[in-house]
């Protein structure tokens, strides 16, 4: 193993440990969404809620897309590309804050179904509002990035946070890739 | 330093505020959406998470974060606390060994708590007929007793970890100093709320808070208890992937996993789980809080809802949670008993191993808990294998510790005996397991009070006892001082009998046919003479603990000055000079050797030194008598 003595200081082994923090997290948060996704097909093997298939397929693209723009944000700021970077980061932010609107603003208010109405409902409302809860804290993280990017605070060498922040926006994206189909595709719609 | 300026009174003040504007907040919307202004449940519930959010505010652990979000650079977090003396212990500190403390004080308190509600309810069931409680208080009393010592567990596992980890492995702090702090001070309001149950109309479902009951009864203090146990889990989680980082960063340059201590294996092996399974313990009570207080119907048979949905989420955690209570208590036996026998520990892999065995089948057993409740017939029998399958590594380790101790200079200062006192109450704890993962016998004995006395058996044998002697093991490196060897070994020998007692009576009352959960009984089923003595029992390992508190809080402060290395132990954290605060070590060690090669010349565990054992004085000195 280890045998010369390592510095534990320094960027790099600062970095190396936050890239091993966040991936725990991003695996103990994984359970969360699995227990739900679990509970979703617990209740309701072969039904699905009657949603608005258009609105799910529109929702999902821009998510995607964003995923693809921030993937350059980080390429950008890994090659000092700072310019570059902020534009593309920006553009995420963007697609993250029209998915919130989408979901929240126009999936919730015209579902057919309240949230307290049953059991199906339940699990529709907890699954989308805790992936939108999670969404919004990526965009929040977003815009700190975006914001010490526009500082001048990373470069080259330093710019963990652009990478932990894509990370993670990556892995809620993923989410949103298992929650989909087992929202909008699978099953009868009742 | 002022009062007010300490974080725990600061952050209780915010607290209080934070929950006025939450409360205020609350009624605001509910007035902007066109519901009536009061309802006391869900705005109750805001007013609550709003105050957990002010007192972490209050408290200043979040601060270096805020600034980090802002783009400002902060150094490296103070190693010496701003307050002195006992202050310390109340006040925001990012020093590992500060935070263990805070976590094992804290963690005595509350578990003194819990124990004084069962003395409550003990006094109650001492004979047939209703004294003085009420069938809903007896049946909050027993939910809190669990849920509060749960907590306190818990926390006491934190402490353990905190301190030990770091100082084993020769890091200097843990790897986010500064989480860490703040998975110890979230639990804090979780306790208030907790606590605060009792006076809103307490929580009479048991300490697992199963719907349809926790969901449909109109008491507030469901929704805290739901809310309390919640932060506490974010702790546990928070704390769990410090501990998992920090234990594959940060070891000493020549520490391999294969020459890590076992109490840092056994903590890694707690640590996944509570990464984890945590999670669910959380979504399910997420769950009943939505449903009650945003009237969701996931527990709701009427409406599409399924109660066993519950029980499987609760029990993914909560079964290998008793795995998180016991795995760090089994490390420390591992780890006291070659000190104390001057052999090496028998089978040093098999054992590191059987800790993440444990944790894995721990994952795969938890429907036996749902026997009873309606669940699939043909999926009882495999969760009765996968349940048999947790004796095998545990066996492991008992074969281990037979070994280690086989033919050993054994001495018998108050840490060995707690030790062997946890083996033995362990095994009774082990023997009675299987009866309950075995569907045939499990369905007579379900609900009864040899369940009672079952996990009370592990708990002591796999927690309690472990603790105990942990601390008064490391109580020289804690504090600089010897502890009362004399009281010590009373408050021992009050624990263990007092134990014995209870554990064995408790499960005899209930193969007479006693159900658990009730506050009273027939003497017609002819176990008021148990019932007696299970009550007197429990009185008298309440005062072995209390001998346990109170020599430890006045040793720490009029003890003897200990000796460096008074257990002439092989562990790098004895070679620094003692008590330890701020910087753990002026320069880096090196793992030279094997960590428990007691009795093996010239063997050397760290470039710190070691302790050769010669065959004239091979034992632990008894330390001089400091009473």
């Amino acid at each position: 193993m280890t045998t010369q003595v390592e510095a534990h200081s320094g960027y790099k082994y600062k970095s190396d440990s936050n890239r091993l923090g966040l991936w725990l997290f991003i695996i103990s948060d994984a359970f969360v969404f699995g227990g739900l996704l679990v509970s979703r097909f617990y209740l309701f093997a072969g039904e699905r809620p009657e949603l608005n298939q258009w609105l799910g397929v529109i929702v999902t693209f821009v998510l995607l897309t964003s995923s693809f723009f921030m993937y350059r944000a980080d390429t950008d700021i890994s090659y000092g590309n700072v310019k570059g970077f902020t534009r593309n980061i920006l553009v995420t932010l963007i697609l993250g804050i029209l998915f919130l609107i989408g979901v929240v603003g126009l999936e919730w208010p015209t579902a057919p179904f309240s949230a307290g109405e049953n059991a199906m409902s339940s699990i529709f409302f907890t699954m989308t509002g805790m992936h939108a809860l999670h969404v919004l804290s990526g965009v929040i993280f977003l815009y700190i990035v975006y914001r010490n990017g526009k500082k001048g605070l990373y470069s080259k060498e330093r710019h963990f946070p652009v990478e932990a922040a894509a990370i993670y926006w990556h892995f809620v994206d993923v989410v949103w890739v298992f929650f989909y189909p087992a929202l909008y595709l699978m099953g009868n719609p009742v | 330093m002022r009062f007010y300026k300490l974080s725990l009174f600061r952050g209780l003040g915010f607290m209080l505020v934070g929950t006025f504007i939450g409360v205020v907040i609350t009624i605001l919307i509910r007035l902007l959406i066109g519901l009536p202004a009061w309802n006391a449940e869900p705005i109750l519930v805001v007013g609550a998470l709003f105050g957990a959010i002010a007192f972490m505010f209050g408290t200043r652990v979040m601060d270096d974060w805020f600034k980090w979000a802002r783009g400002i650079d902060t150094p490296e977090p103070a190693e010496d606390s701003e307050a002195e003396g006992w202050k310390r212990f109340i006040h925001v500190s990012f020093d590992h060994k500060v935070i263990g403390i805070q976590y094992g004080l804290t963690s005595i308190l509350i578990l003194s708590v819990a124990g004084l509600f069962a003395m409550i309810f003990r006094t109650e069931l001492a004979q047939p007929g209703l004294q003085f409680l009420t069938p809903d208080g007896f049946n909050t009393l027993i939910s809190l007793h669990g849920i509060v010592n749960i907590g306190g567990i818990l926390l006491g596992v934190a402490a353990m970890a905190n301190y030990l980890v770091p100082l084993m492995i020769g890091a200097n702090d843990m790897a986010f100093p500064r989480l860490n702090a703040f998975a110890y001070w979230i639990n804090i309001p979780a306790i208030v709320m907790l606590l605060s149950t009792i006076l809103l109309g307490g929580v009479d479902a048991g300490w697992t808070g199963y719907p349809p009951l926790s969901e449909n009864l109109a008491k507030i203090g469901f929704s805290m208890f739901f809310l309390g146990v919640y932060l506490i889990g974010l702790s546990s989680i928070l704390g769990g992937l410090n501990l998992i980082t920090t234990i594959i960063r940060m070891r000493a340059p020549g520490m391999s996993y294969f020459r890590m201590p076992i109490f840092v294996w056994s903590t890694l092996a707690t640590m996944i789980i509570s990464l984890t399974a945590t999670q669910l313990i959380g979504l399910s009570f997420q769950m009943v809080l939505f449903d009650r207080v945003f009237g969701m119907d996931f527990f709701n048979p009427n409406q599409g809802g399924n109660v066993l949905l519950f029980q499987n989420l609760f029990w993914f955690y909560s079964h290998p949670a008793v795995y998180v209570f016991v795995l760090p208590g089994l490390g420390i036996i591992s780890e006291l008993l070659p000190v104390f026998s001057r052999k090496p520990l028998f089978g040093y892999r098999w054992v590191a191993l059987s800790s993440m065995a444990i944790a894995l089948v721990g994952f795969f057993v938890w429907a036996h808990h749902m026997f009873t409740s309606g669940m699939a017939d043909f999926l009882r029998v495999p969760f009765t294998y996968s349940t048999l399958l947790v004796a095998v590594p545990t066996g492991i380790k008992f074969f281990s510790w037979t070994g280690t101790i086989w033919r050993g200079k054994l001495s018998f200062q108050t840490p060995m005996l707690y030790v062997l006192g946890a083996i033995s109450i362990f095994l009774l704890g082990g023997l009675s397991g299987p009866p309950n993962a075995t569907v045939a016998t499990d369905l007579h004995i379900h609900d009864t009070y040899f369940i009672v006395g079952h996990f009370h058996a592990t708990m002591f044998g796999g927690y309690l006892f472990p603790f105990v002697a942990a601390a008064y093991f490391w109580f020289p490196l804690i504090t600089g001082r010897m502890y009362s060897e004399r009281w010590g070994k009373i408050g021992f020998w009050l624990m263990l009998i007092g134990f014995y007692f209870q554990s064995l009576f408790q499960m005899q009352t209930g193969l007479l046919g006693m159900r658990r959960r009730i506050a009273d009984y027939d003497p017609a089923l002819g176990v008021d003479f148990q019932q007696l003595v299970v009550s007197i029992a429990g009185f008298v390992v309440g005062l072995g603990l209390l001998v346990f508190i109170t020599n430890i809080l006045v040793s720490a402060k009029r003890g003897q000055v200990a000796e460096q290395n008074p257990w002439r132990s092989r562990s790098p954290e004895w070679y620094i000079p003692t008590p330890v605060w701020g910087h753990n070590y002026e320069k880096p060690f090196e793992v030279v050797g094997e960590p428990y090669d007691y009795g093996l010349e010239g063997s050397d565990y760290t470039s710190l030194g070691g302790v050769a054992d010669t065959p004239a004085d091979s034992a632990v000195p008894e330390p001089a008598a400091a009473d």
